[in-house]
């Protein structure tokens, strides 16, 4: 066997650094996504239809004409779902009457297990104000698209699964077009300023 | 002798296990124990609280387990890309003269498989064990399910 001449260990190296260019591009897709602003669409440029906690129909052009804030979460979440509703609750507190006006939304990304009487059940604990959100998971695959958010199905060790998602606040003026995010946990000196600005 | 145990422990959080107890072991202290009621027992419970650690070497809490739950594990809640995942957590660290929080959003205990429904109010035990100090019990306090931060003041204040 001949030693390796420089030529081809020039053509190796080549390889694996466009090898490893191609990786790094594949796996960073969905951050430049982000980071080119992909944002949300228009509520009226969206297209599904989901079931709330009281069997009535949800569709995106139900909530124009009324600012509206939606979340994704799921009832079987210990840590963040409950801290999330908590942190909502505790901004429609503060805004009050006003917040009336607004459509208060989260969307369950586990239809399996979150059927509109276990979202009911669970929200009673929560802000009235706050309307659940389930149906079939390509309904809801589509919801998620629409304010290019994600989620993804985890199984755990005992056989059960959790739930991967965006875990912001997203914002709507009245006219259905994107205001802000309030990411997660963020301050609440920050969250409610934003909340009102989506009220103007 | 599982059972044994579970019932002892059981008895001790009914007796007058007290709210907002810190607990000590070695040179950690663990205070502010804290919980969300449950609606039935089906949804995983969670456990928050806070580890000081006066000494001057590194510890690090690696499991827990209560009579509350069939399956209670640590986790950590990650963002990546503003997508919350919950990896499970092999250890927290606790680093020397310093503290670390179970708190919403970051590490937690998960309580997989509940035994029994967590009332807001009552309070139920919690064994750590840490790799250097050991095990320590302490009860924690049920809240409400929108809860997100303990009632029970800081040791301190």
């Amino acid at each position: 066997m001949k030693p390796p001449t420089l030529m081809r260990v020039g053509v190796v190296a080549v390889a694996a650094v466009l090898f490893m260019l191609v990786l790094g591009w594949w796996q960073t897709r969905d951050g430049d996504r982000q980071a080119a602003g992909i944002l949300p669409l228009p509520i009226n440029q969206m297209s599904f239809a989901l079931t709330d906690q009281s069997g009535d129909t949800v569709q995106p052009k139900d909530w124009l004409g009324r600012p509206t804030m939606v979340f994704f979460g799921f009832t079987w979440c210990p840590d963040i779902c409950p801290t999330t509703l908590s942190d909502i609750s505790i901004w429609l507190e503060e805004i009050g009457p006003e917040a009336d006006r607004m459509n208060t939304v989260l969307i369950s990304v586990d239809p399996g297990r979150d059927t509109p009487e276990i979202l009911g059940d669970y929200l009673s604990n929560f802000d009235p104000r706050i309307i659940g959100l389930t149906g079939p998971l390509p309904q809801i695959e589509q919801a998620v698209d629409g304010f290019r958010a994600s989620f993804r199905k985890v199984p755990q060790d005992d056989g059960d699964y959790t739930m991967d998602h965006t875990a912001g606040v997203f914002l709507f003026d009245a006219d259905g077009r994107f205001v802000s995010i309030i990411d997660y946990h963020e301050d609440y000196r920050y969250a409610v300023p934003k909340i009102r600005r989506a009220l103007e | 002798m599982k059972r044994i145990f579970a019932t002892l422990a059981l008895i001790a959080a009914a007796g007058p296990a007290l709210a907002c107890e810190t607990v000590t072991v070695g040179p950690l202290e663990v205070s502010q124990a804290w919980s969300r009621a449950s609606i039935g027992t089906a949804r995983p419970g969670v456990v928050y609280l806070t580890i000081r650690n006066s000494g001057t070497a590194d510890d690090a809490l690696m499991s827990i387990t209560t009579p509350a739950a069939d399956m209670p594990m640590l986790h950590q809640t990650v963002m990546t890309d503003g997508v919350a995942s919950m990896p499970h957590a092999m250890e927290v660290p606790v680093p020397a003269e310093g503290q670390v929080a179970l708190e919403p959003g970051g590490y937690h205990a998960m309580l997989m498989e509940l035994t029994q429904v967590l009332e807001e109010g009552e309070t139920f035990p919690v064994t750590l064990t840490f790799r250097d100090a050991g095990k320590v019990t302490i009860p924690v306090t049920i809240q409400n399910i929108g809860a997100s931060e303990p009632t029970c003041p800081s040791p301190d204040e």
